[in-house]
C-alpha cells in the first residue's frame, strides 16, 4: 500500500486529541468532520484505480462525513439552544492522557497481531484502534448527548479505517448502505436531542436518570 | 418474487404514510399484514410457481434457518397488526401517522435481516430495524419515553457498530489466509476451515457483542428494561419477538461459520457462559420487581439467554432452541399485550396501584397469569416442551453442570416473576380514581387469545409442516464442516 497514507494518518490520530482537548463543542464537532472527509479521501490514495463506482462513494462519503452531518448537528445545537462547552465527566488532561495511553497500546498491541504480511508496517490498523478507542471515550466520558452522537462518529471513523484493508471484498452497495445508515442514526439522534433540550431545557444526558433499578 | 417480500411492506409504509386519516389508518396494518403473511407462506413452501428463492447475485438467499425465522416474523406481525386497530382508537388523541408506517418499515427491514446472505446486507438491514424502531419507542412523547429512546438508540447503534468491525474481522480473516476476501455467507462457510483461526476468534468475539446487544444479552441488556418499559406494548412484542429473533439469526449464521472453521467449542463456550449469565441477571433483576412492563424486559433477557444457551449446548438442543424461539416470541405476544391492557385500564404498571386485575379486565387479567405460566415453563404450553428439550439434550450430552444451573435458574425465575404476576392480577382492585373507560373488548382481547391458542397448540402438538422446517433448519446449523 502507498505510503503517502502515513502522514495523513498522524494528521487523523491528531484530529482524535483535538476532538478529545477542545472545549467547544463547534470545535470538537470541526475535527470529527475534518477527519471524516480526511478519511473519506483514502480509497482513492489506497486504490487510485477503483473507477468510476469507488469515486462515487468517495464523493459521497465527503459530502456526509465532510459537510451534511456536521452542518446538520451545528444546525441541532442552534435549534435546541446548547450551551458551547462540552463539560466533560473527567477534565480535558485525564481525557488526553486516556486518549494518549490508548493509542500507544493500540500501537503495541498491532505489533502483536497476525497481519497478513503487506500489512505489517502500516499505521492504518494502529490508527484504527486508536480512533475506536477514542470514540468510546468520548462516549462514555462526556455528559451532554451531542458529544455522545460524536463519540459514535468516532467510533465509526475508526472502523471505517480498518475497512480500507478490505476494499475489495466491502461492495459498493454496502458501504453505501453503512453511511446511508450512519446519516439516517445521525439524523434520528439530531430530532431526538432537540427533543431533549425542550423536554429538559437541557442536553445533558444526566437528566437521562429516572429509568433505573 | 424475493423482492417482493421487501417491496410490499415498503410500499404499504409508503401507502399508509400518505392516507391522511387518523382514524382509517391503522386498518391498513392488518390488510398488509395479511399480504405479507400470504407471500411468505408462498415462499415457503413454494405454493404455485416453482419461485425463485435468492435474488441479487445470491445475496438474498431464502435457506431452512431463514424459513423458520421469516415465517414466525410475518406470523408475528400479523396477530401484532390485528391489535393494533384496536389500541390505536384508545390512543386517538395521538397521531399515528409515523407510529403505522415505521411498523411497515420495521417489517420491510425484518424480512430483509431473515433473507440476507450477505453480512454486509444483514448489517445495514440489522442497524436500520433499530433506526426505525426509535420513534415507535418514543410514541407517547414524555420525558421517560424520551430517555429510553435514546438508551435504546444510543447502545444498539454502538453495539451495532462492533458488529460491523466484527464483519470486517470476518473478511479479513480469509484476506490473512490469501484467499478472496468475501462476506457471502456460502462463501464463508465454504472457505471456513482455511480461515485464520486468530481473527476468526475475534471476529465471532466481536459479532456476538454486536449483535449480542441488540438480542439483549447480558451483560449487553441495560437498554432493553427502558425500551420495554417505555414502548406500547405492541412495539415491545415487535421487538421482544421480532427484532430480537433477527439479531439471533445473526449470530446463528456466524455460528455456523465458526463451526465450519472447527472453531465451534470456542462459540459454543462463550454462548454457554452468557446464556447462563443473562438468565442470572434476570433472575436478580426479576425478584421484587414493581414494574410489571420492566419485569416483561428482563424475562425477554432470560429467554435471549436460553437461546443461546441452547445453542452452545448444541445437538438436540438447537433444535430445542430453533423452537424456543417461536414460543418465547409468540408468549410474549401474550405477555405485552395484556400487560398494555392493564396498564391502561390503571394508568398505571407498578404492583403499587395495579392490583385485582382479573376483576376489573377478566380477559386480560387471565390471560397476564396464563402468559406467566406458559412463560415460566409450565406444561402443557409451548415453551414446556422447548425447555425441556434443551434440558434432555444437556443431560443427554453430559453437560450436567449446565442442565443444571438451567433448571436452577428456570426455578428462581418461577418464583421472582410469580410474585410480581400475582399481586397484579390477585387481590381487590383499588377504587376507580378515574374513569379512562378501558374494558376488555373484542378488538383488543381476540389477537391475545389468538397468540395464546397458538402458544396452547405448540405445546400439545407441533404441526407437520413447521417440525420439517425446524428439523431442516436444526439439520442446516449442525453441517458437519
Amino acid at each position: 500500500m502507498v505510503q503517502i497514507l502515513d502522514p495523513l494518518l498522524i494528521v487523523a490520530l491528531a484530529l482524535n486529541f483535538v476532538a478529545l482537548g477542545v472545549s467547544r463543542i463547534r470545535g470538537v464537532i470541526n475535527a470529527v468532520a475534518l477527519q471524516g472527509a480526511l478519511l473519506g479521501t483514502f480509497p482513492l490514495l489506497v486504490h487510485p484505480d477503483i473507477g468510476a463506482r469507488g469515486v462515487l462513494l468517495v464523493v459521497v462519503t465527503l459530502v456526509l462525513k465532510g459537510l451534511v452531518i456536521p452542518a446538520f448537528l451545528v444546525h441541532a445545537m442552534r435549534e435546541a439552544n446548547i450551551q458551547h462547552e462540552v463539560r466533560p465527566v473527567i477534565n480535558y488532561m485525564s481525557s488526553l492522557l486516556l486518549g494518549a495511553i490508548g493509542t500507544g497500546l493500540a500501537m503495541v498491541f498491532s505489533n502483536t497481531l497476525p497481519l497478513a504480511d503487506q500489512h505489517r508496517d502500516l499505521l492504518l490498523v494502529p490508527a484504527s484502534l486508536a480512533t475506536v478507542w477514542t470514540g468510546f471515550l468520548m462516549l462514555t466520558t462526556r455528559r451532554k448527548a451531542i458529544m455522545q452522537v460524536l463519540g459514535y462518529l468516532l467510533l465509526e471513523n475508526g472502523i471505517f479505517l480498518f475497512g480500507l484493508l478490505l476494499l475489495e471484498a466491502m461492495p459498493f452497495l454496502v458501504e453505501v448502505g453503512v453511511l446511508l445508515d450512519l446519516f439516517t442514526g445521525v439524523f434520528v439522534m439530531g430530532i431526538i436531542i432537540h427533543d431533549i433540550s425542550r423536554e429538559f431545557a437541557s442536553i445533558s444526558t444526566e437528566h437521562l436518570t429516572e429509568l433505573k433499578e | 418474487m424475493i423482492y417482493l417480500l421487501i417491496l410490499f411492506p415498503l410500499m404499504m409504509a409508503a401507502v399508509t404514510f400518505a392516507l391522511p386519516s387518523n382514524r382509517w389508518r391503522p386498518w391498513l396494518l392488518p390488510v398488509g399484514a395479511l399480504g405479507h403473511l400470504s407471500l411468505v407462506v408462498m415462499m415457503i413452501f413454494r405454493l404455485g410457481e416453482p419461485a425463485t428463492v435468492s435474488g441479487l447475485g445470491g445475496w438474498l438467499l431464502l435457506d431452512a434457518l431463514g424459513k423458520v425465522v421469516l415465517g414466525f416474523l410475518s406470523v408475528l406481525f400479523f396477530l401484532c397488526a390485528l391489535y393494533a386497530p384496536g389500541y390505536l382508537t384508545y390512543r386517538a388523541d395521538r397521531p399515528n401517522r409515523v407510529f403505522c408506517a415505521n411498523l411497515f418499515m420495521a417489517l420491510a427491514m425484518m424480512t430483509l435481516v431473515a433473507l440476507s446472505h450477505h453480512l454486509g446486507l444483514m448489517w445495514v438491514a440489522m442497524e436500520a430495524t433499530t433506526l426505525v424502531s426509535a420513534p415507535s419507542i418514543y410514541f407517547n412523547h414524555n420525558a421517560r419515553s424520551l430517555e429510553a429512546t435514546w438508551k435504546f438508540l444510543l447502545i444498539g447503534s454502538v453495539g451495532i457498530a462492533l458488529a460491523l468491525f466484527g464483519s470486517f474481522f470476518l473478511a479479513y480473516a480469509s484476506l490473512r489466509s490469501g484467499l478472496e476476501s468475501t462476506l457471502l455467507f456460502d462463501q464463508l462457510i465454504d472457505v471456513a476451515p482455511k480461515l485464520s483461526p486468530q481473527w476468526l476468534h475475534a471476529a465471532f468475539v466481536l459479532l456476538f457483542i454486536g449483535y449480542g446487544t441488540k438480542m439483549g444479552l447480558a451483560p449487553m441488556h441495560t437498554w432493553k428494561p427502558d425500551a420495554y418499559g417505555e414502548a406500547p406494548g405492541i412495539v415491545g412484542t415487535l421487538l421482544a419477538g421480532g427484532v430480537t429473533s433477527c439479531a439471533f439469526l445473526a449470530i446463528l449464521r456466524v455460528y455456523q461459520i465458526c463451526r465450519a472453521g472447527a472453531e465451534a467449542e470456542f462459540a459454543r463456550q462463550i454462548m454457554i457462559f452468557i446464556g447462563l449469565l443473562s438468565m442470572a441477571v434476570a433472575a436478580v433483576f426479576m425478584a421484587r420487581q414493581r414494574d410489571f412492563k420492566r419485569m416483561l424486559a428482563y424475562s425477554s433477557v432470560e429467554h435471549m439467554g436460553i437461546l443461546v444457551l441452547g445453542i452452545g449446548i448444541g445437538g438436540l438442543a438447537v433444535y430445542g432452541a430453533l423452537l424456543h424461539l417461536i414460543n418465547n416470541g409468540l408468549t410474549k405476544g401474550v405477555l405485552f399485550l395484556s400487560a398494555g391492557n392493564i396498564h391502561r385500564a390503571y394508568g398505571s404498571k407498578l404492583t403499587d396501584d395495579v392490583r385485582g386485575a382479573i376483576q376489573r379486565v377478566p380477559l386480560s387479567g387471565a390471560l397476564f397469569l396464563a402468559g406467566f405460566l406458559a412463560i415460566t415453563g409450565s406444561p402443557p404450553f409451548g415453551p414446556f416442551v422447548s425447555e425441556f428439550t434443551i434440558m434432555n439434550a444437556a443431560v443427554g450430552s453430559g453437560q450436567f453442570l449446565a442442565g443444571g444451573l438451567f433448571l436452577l435458574l428456570l426455578g428462581i425465575v418461577f418464583i421472582g416473576m410469580g410474585s410480581t404476576v400475582l399481586s397484579v392480577v390477585q387481590g381487590e382492585a383499588p377504587s376507580q380514581k378515574q374513569k379512562n373507560g378501558f374494558r376488555d373488548n373484542i378488538s383488543t382481547g381476540a389477537p391475545i387469545l389468538l397468540f395464546m391458542a397458538l402458544v396452547l397448540l405448540l405445546g400439545l402438538y407441533i404441526p407437520p409442516p413447521l417440525e420439517s422446517l425446524l428439523r431442516e433448519a436444526a439439520a442446516f446449523l449442525e453441517v458437519k464442516p
